[in-house]
């Protein structure tokens, strides 16, 4: 009867009865020639790559590791990560520059951000565009997010005590983008879930989740960080009995998943106490707490469902929590991919690709015509706000404006 | 999180139930691991004799249009198969005989249809037949990966040129009265297949290719819209791990992305499927349904599950699991309450609702008026 247990493969990888379910629901396949698609790169390349890693194939970069494979097959074929632990284990081309560059969310920010009107104005800049698009091969109609003035790390700093009176307490993994270009978000957080009694503190020095650094060909840094997160998230949960928060789905999904999956790091004393705060939030909620809204409030919502939720399953929560709020007019917009995938659109090679994958959900928006598009990401804000006009903002957001 | 219902598959079965009950103005949540049967779908409806009223309405609000005639249609390797039910696209012809000269057309480099096998099968029905190999340039970058080159991404290619696949055909057409193409049309837009009818001066029929099935896959896609529009939730590529069940009564379910927190509901719908989608197991012992343990129909001994001829009927595509009267299964011969088993894991053994199809569909609106009276009843 344990015959089945004892033949568990690596990423579940001959589960696969080769249905081609998973090439359906590429979105890469479907507009770069060049990709072979989630089954020839996964499963079925896998086999060749055991029998010799000749066959490693270089195209495998073009997967953008956005896990719609994984939701699409039936037979639970952990295809993006196969694809993921290939390229750790077989490339050996070093990282370009300009990888290097847009893989260090962390760094680029305390860079970036002390000089923040300069670098957004810089970064602004046609001409600036055109230099990092002719010497880094980063796209040059990329729009780039802009860096804040200060950090949020040093606002909630400054909010410790205030903070600390709560009786119940979160920590918050606010990851690189609400630190450095969106402090706002986390201070919309703070307010949401103070109105719920909770106050929120900062992790012992949270490093950036290190994605980026994953799907860039970094992984050796990337485990660095997983290593060092995993013991700050353990001060947390296991020393103060905290549950840890966050806001970005594509942190919560690396934290959760990536950490063990492809970069061996253990992370099970921890796992279960990572939270995207709508999902924290919604349980709250559900155990009795009250949030109070507005009477006045009108907003015409679009919900996107981010890949990397979609992923972990909890766009339901987001869902719920604007449902619920009174006076949205909300609208579910289509499963899809916007095509930006963290780093992958910034990419010159990538731009025409990236924007055809998210041409189909941006007319979808197009023809909803709602006042914002609701998204837990931070990438497909970029994105979608680049492409469409619509303004993009994060559940948590809009649930702290339509507080009373 | 609370739902009326919660309903365990998200294929024919369980999105005709969710619909249907969504419709009613209950609550439901579809949690589904993966895709489902119907990418592989042929078009026809098994063992639909008609459409039942029911049935036609709530395709029609889906977007989905069907049509019925009694006859035959013809299958990818150049057979016959007998068909009622049908989506829009797939031609029901009263017998075989329904064409006297043909054109098979197929696409340069696309292997997922046999056009040799067709027009061998057609020529014994006295047709005669003549191939040809559509030549766009849209389709040569997909040849870069010929393993690649699939139904459904020359299908999203074709939505965007198939007015030039459609010129090109009316300057290879002949004398032929029938024009017969892979199933490779309106992935997106529903209007195609209809457009390449009346574009061409000849009768067209659509066959099915090798998986995936772009009509199975639009059906799939319009389905889960309209569920998803009547407020339903759907968790995709999520799993239902465990139950938790006291007395007969499901309480609630465990899911593997949501962990700790349990989806509760009234009433379950078990839509998990057969082998293929695992809603039933096997090991070398027995055949099992994993989420329950519920009792499954099948033979003792394990030689006689299978029939050594391999094209034969299999004894084990019949076993399913043992529902009363209400579609209640039973775990170790005690009923449960609130669990209704729909869909391809009865298996063969609730042959009054059919087949295939058929039996996704039938068994889904009987246990849906079970869980609409169950709440009447009760009030
Ligand atoms: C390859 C193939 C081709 C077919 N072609 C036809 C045809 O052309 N015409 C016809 O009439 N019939 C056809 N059939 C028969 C088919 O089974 C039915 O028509 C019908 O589609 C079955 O629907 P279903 O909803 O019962 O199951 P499925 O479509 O199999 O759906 C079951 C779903 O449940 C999910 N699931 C399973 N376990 C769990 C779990 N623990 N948690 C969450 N989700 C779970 C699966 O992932 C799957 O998505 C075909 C069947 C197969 C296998
Ligand atoms: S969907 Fe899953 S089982 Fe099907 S081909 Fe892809 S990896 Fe294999
Ligand atoms: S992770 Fe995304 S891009 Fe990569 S193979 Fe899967 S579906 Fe395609």
């Amino acid at each position: 009867m344990k015959i089945q247990e004892y033949t568990v493969s690596r990423h579940n990888f001959e589960e696969c009865m080769k249905c081609t379910v998973c090439t359906v629901y590429c979105p890469v396949l479907q507009v770069n020639p060049a990709y072979p698609g989630p089954k020839q790169a996964g499963p079925d390349g896998e086999r060749l790559r055991l029998k010799n890693p000749y066959f490693f194939n270089y195209a495998l970069k073009y997967c953008m590791n956005c896990k719609r494979c994984e939701v699409a097959c039936p037979s639970g074929v952990q295809v993006a990560d196969l694809i993921q632990a290939a390229r750790i284990q077989y490339s050996h081309d070093a990282p370009k520059l300009r990888d290097r560059i847009l893989a260090s969310t962390d760094l680029m920010g305390s860079l970036a951000r002390p000089f923040a009107p300069i670098v957004n104005g810089v970064t602004g800049l046609g001409v600036t565009r055109s230099v990092l698009d002719a010497t880094l091969q980063i796209d040059h109609r990329r729009v780039f997010p802009k860096y804040s003035g200060r950090s949020f790390e040093a606002w909630l700093r400054r909010r410790e005590k205030e903070q600390a009176a709560f009786d119940e307490q979160v920590a918050y993994f606010h990851g690189c983008y609400v630190n450095y270009n969106y402090p706002q978000l986390g201070k919309d957080l703070v307010k949401v879930l103070n109105a719920l009694g909770v106050g929120v503190q900062l992790l012992d020095k949270e490093k950036c989740c290190g994605i980026a650094y994953i799907t860039n060909g970094m992984s050796d840094q990337a485990a660095r960080h997983a290593a060092h997160n995993v013991a700050v998230l353990r001060k947390a949960v296991e020393d103060k009995g905290l549950k840890v928060v966050t806001t970005s789905s594509t942190c919560t999904l690396t934290l959760r998943d990536e950490y063990p999956n492809l970069l061996n790091i253990d992370n099970a004393a921890v796992r279960d106490s990572v939270l995207l705060a709508t999902r924290y939030i919604y349980e709250r909620l559900e155990q009795g707490a009250e949030l109070h809204f507005r009477k006045d409030f009108h907003l015409k919502v679009a919900y996107h469902t981010p890949c990397h939720l979609e992923r972990l399953g909890w766009g339901v929560f987001s869902e719920r929590l604007l449902r619920m709020i009174p006076g949205v007019e909300f609208t579910l917009l289509d499963s899809a991919c916007c095509g930006i995938a963290g780093t992958y659109g910034f990419k010159k090679e990538n731009y025409a690709a990236s924007q055809a994958i998210g041409e189909p959900l941006f007319e979808q928006i197009r023809s909803i015509n709602p006042e914002v598009v609701a998204c837990d990401c931070e990438t497909c804000k970029w994105q979608i706000e680049m492409s469409t006009d619509y303004p993009v903002r994060h559940p948590v957001s809009i649930l702290a404006e339509a507080l009373e | 999180m609370r739902f009326d219902t919660v309903i365990i598959g998200g294929g024919l079965a369980g999105l005709t139930a969710g619909i249907s009950l969504q419709q009613a103005g209950k609550s439901c949540a579809i949690v589904s691991t993966g895709q489902n049967a119907l990418h592989f779908f042929s078009g026809t409806f098994e063992s639909l004799e008609e459409a039942p009223d029911r049935m036609a309405a709530l395709f029609e609000e889906a977007g989905i249009r069907l049509h019925y005639r009694k006859g035959v249609r013809l299958m990818p390797m150049g057979s016959f198969k007998p068909a009622a039910l049908a989506l829009e696209d797939v031609e029901i012809f009263p017998d075989p005989h329904f064409s006297r000269k043909a054109l098979i057309v197929s696409i340069e480099g696309y292997q997922d249809f046999f056009s040799a096998f067709l027009a061998e099968g057609l020529e014994q029905q006295g047709t005669q037949c003549r191939i040809h190999l559509l030549d766009l340039p849209e389709m040569e970058p997909l040849m870069q990966s010929p393993s690649e080159m699939r139904s459904v991404q020359i299908a999203r290619t074709m939505d965007r040129v198939w007015e030039k696949a459609v010129r090109e055909i009316r300057l290879v057409l002949k004398d032929e009265d029938t024009v017969i193409l892979p199933q490779v049309f309106g992935l997106q837009d529903t209007a195609v297949p209809d457009r390449i009818r009346e574009s061409l001066p000849a009768h067209v029929v659509f066959v099915g290719t090798l998986p995936p099935s772009v009509p199975g896959i639009r059906t799939q896609q319009l389905l889960k819209r309209r569920y998803e529009a009547l407020g339903g939730t759907y968790l995709s590529g999520d799993e239902v791990l465990q139950a938790h069940v006291h007395e007969g009564t499901v309480h609630s379910v465990v899911t593997r992305n949501l962990g700790n927190h349990y989806l509760e509901a009234e009433h379950f719908l078990l839509a998990s499927g057969s082998y293929f989608s695992k809603g039933l197991k096997s090991n070398p012992f027995r055949v099992y349904e994993p989420i329950f343990g519920l009792d499954v129909r099948q033979a003792d001994e394990r030689s006689a599950w299978y029939d050594p001829d391999f094209m034969a009927d299999q004894p084990y595509m019949l076993y399913g699991v043992e529902t009363d009267e209400a579609l209640r299964p039973r775990a170790e011969g005690l009923p449960f309450q609130n669990l209704y088993a729909i869909g391809s894991i009865l298996g063969g053994t609730r042959p009054e609702f059919g087949t295939g199809a058929g039996l996704a569909v039938r068994s889904a609106f009987a246990a849906v008026d079970r869980i609409l009276n169950a709440k009447t009843e009760s009030e």
